[in-house]
């Protein structure tokens, strides 16, 4: 019994061998080109075992798939190997493939100013030669730079120019006139660069002003101005018969083409209910919004007729229907009202207080 | 092409079920596909969700029609219904009234 066991496992071995052996060759009518330096393999084969085989070719494209890999790990096994960090890898060759660009070509920057000037005139650029002869040391210098042939830094003596203050320090303005004009060349050099970096944004084409701006880009560019302040151009006033403008409001969002379809159908078939039931909807919302609207009108209603009350009774009456101050407040809004009226005074002083007090009783209103 | 807005939805049931009633559930509700509402330059067009995801391949200007045109929406949004509606909205109309004329039958539903 365990001969045979053992026999049986011998036999099952040999044949594992075999299939892995299997396995590993797969026969192809033409080779398969490989890039190894990109992991790419190209099989040239024309695909008749995937036509025929019907609507789910899966198993089919699997296959296909494994045994293109297993000819490319087996090329990838023949690469010379070494040794990195306790891990063998094989170096990969250059990739021969050429991909495509990933980002598209960068566009041509405009000319600077001098390039433009130049191309005006037709200078072209002058070659000239690296080395300069100087004289003060007696060798080749170079024109600019380190240790260059007439470097005006190192002069031990400037003299005065006739014109010129005798108490002026000529060296500290030679220093000056040197930092301007870096300065100048920086400065030409960032407008330069803000000039090519612009014309990428090609938005701004209206907003600076040159005159010859056409009636959409005067728009515009108000537009433009009238929103950017602090608040967004809210508060900014138009012009007695000035039109608003058109477009400005907010982008309105759509749902994605291929949402969640279920949910769709829910939200139609929700909506065909709603419209078949036949009963007006309560909006819980707009029936709050205007129960309260309907009670702060009528608060505002009484007031009014408290303080006309108020006032025609106020001369004849004196101190008592003010310091009795009408019916009980229902509000804050009412205290405030009495607490005016109260200040007025004493009612001797009534009949002067009464044509002051009406139109600051009105304008609290 | 874009799904219709809930304001744009309601508007165009209001029209379809003057004329099919309660049968309208059956169109948005099928039982052998998924089929959906979809806008394209104020058109309304019931196209089943296969169809219309190929048709999403095609940029919007090339685009010309896609499943059943049912309608469309006039500049003042109100919605415009199509002879074209015909053959999805006749099973499920009410009554039906034949009116033969000179020119061919005409079928009115009501």
């Amino acid at each position: 019994m365990e001969g045979q066991s053992v026999e049986e496992l011998l036999a099952k071995a040999e044949q594992d061998e075999e299939e892995k052996l299997q396995r590993i060759t797969v026969l192809k009518e033409l080779e398969l080109e490989f890039d190894l330096g990109n992991l790419l393999a190209s099989d040239r084969n024309p695909p008749t075992g995937l036509r025929c085989a019907g609507p789910t070719p899966e198993a089919e494209l699997r296959a296909l798939a494994r045994d293109n890999t297993q000819l490319l790990i087996n090329q990838l096994w023949q690469l010379p190997t070494e040794r990195v960090e306790e891990a063998i890898v094989a170096r990969l060759p250059e990739p021969t493939t050429r991909l495509p660009r990933e980002k598209p070509l960068p566009r041509p920057r405009p000319l600077t100013r001098w390039q433009q000037f130049a191309r005006l005139k037709g200078i072209r650029p002058k070659k000239k030669t690296n080395l300069v002869w100087d004289e003060v040391s007696g060798q080749w210098r170079r024109r600019w730079g380190y240790q260059r042939a007439r470097d005006d830094t190192k002069e031990w003596l400037i003299e005065v120019p006739g014109n010129a203050d005798p108490l002026e320090d000529q060296f500290a303005k030679r220093i000056q006139a040197k930092k301007e004009r870096v300065a100048k060349n920086e400065l030409n050099r960032l407008r330069n660069l803000a000039r090519a970096h612009k014309m990428q944004l090609p938005s701004a084409a209206g907003l600076h002003p040159t005159g010859h701006q056409s009636k959409e880009e005067l728009g515009r560019a108000m537009q433009v101005a009238k929103v950017s302040t602090a608040s967004v151009g809210r508060f900014q006033e138009r012009l007695p018969k000035e039109k608003a403008p058109r477009g400005s409001g907010k982008k309105r969002k759509f749902q994605p083409l291929f949402g969640d379809f279920a949910a769709e159908k829910k939200n139609q078939l929700e909506l065909l209910r709603v419209m078949n039931s036949k009963k007006p909807q309560l909006d819980v919302t707009k029936a709050t919004n205007k129960q309260m609207r309907e009670e702060d009108q009528e608060e505002a209603a009484k007031k009014r007729k408290m303080s006309q009350k108020g006032k025609r009774k106020g001369g004849r009456q004196g101190l008592g229907g003010k310091r009795k101050g009408g019916p009980p407040s229902q509000g804050g809004k009412r205290k405030r009202g009495l607490g005016g009226k109260m200040n007025s005074g004493p009612p001797g002083f009534g009949g002067k207080r009464k044509g002051g007090q009406r139109p600051g009783g009105k304008r609290r209103k | 092409m874009r799904p219709l807005t809930e304001e744009e939805t309601r508007v165009m049931f209001e029209k379809i079920a003057k004329y099919i009633g309660e049968n309208l559930q059956l169109l948005v509700d099928r039982p052998d596909g998924t089929y959906c509402f979809r806008l394209h330059n104020d058109r309304v067009y019931y196209v089943s969700e296969k169809i219309m995801k190929l048709a999403a391949n095609i940029s919007g200007d090339k685009l010309v029609s896609l499943g059943t045109c049912f309608g469309k929406f006039t500049k003042t949004h109100k919605f415009r219904l199509h002879v074209t509606a015909l053959d999805y909205l006749a099973p499920y109309a009410k009554v039906c009234e034949v009116v033969s004329s000179a020119t061919g039958d005409e079928v009115k539903d009501e």
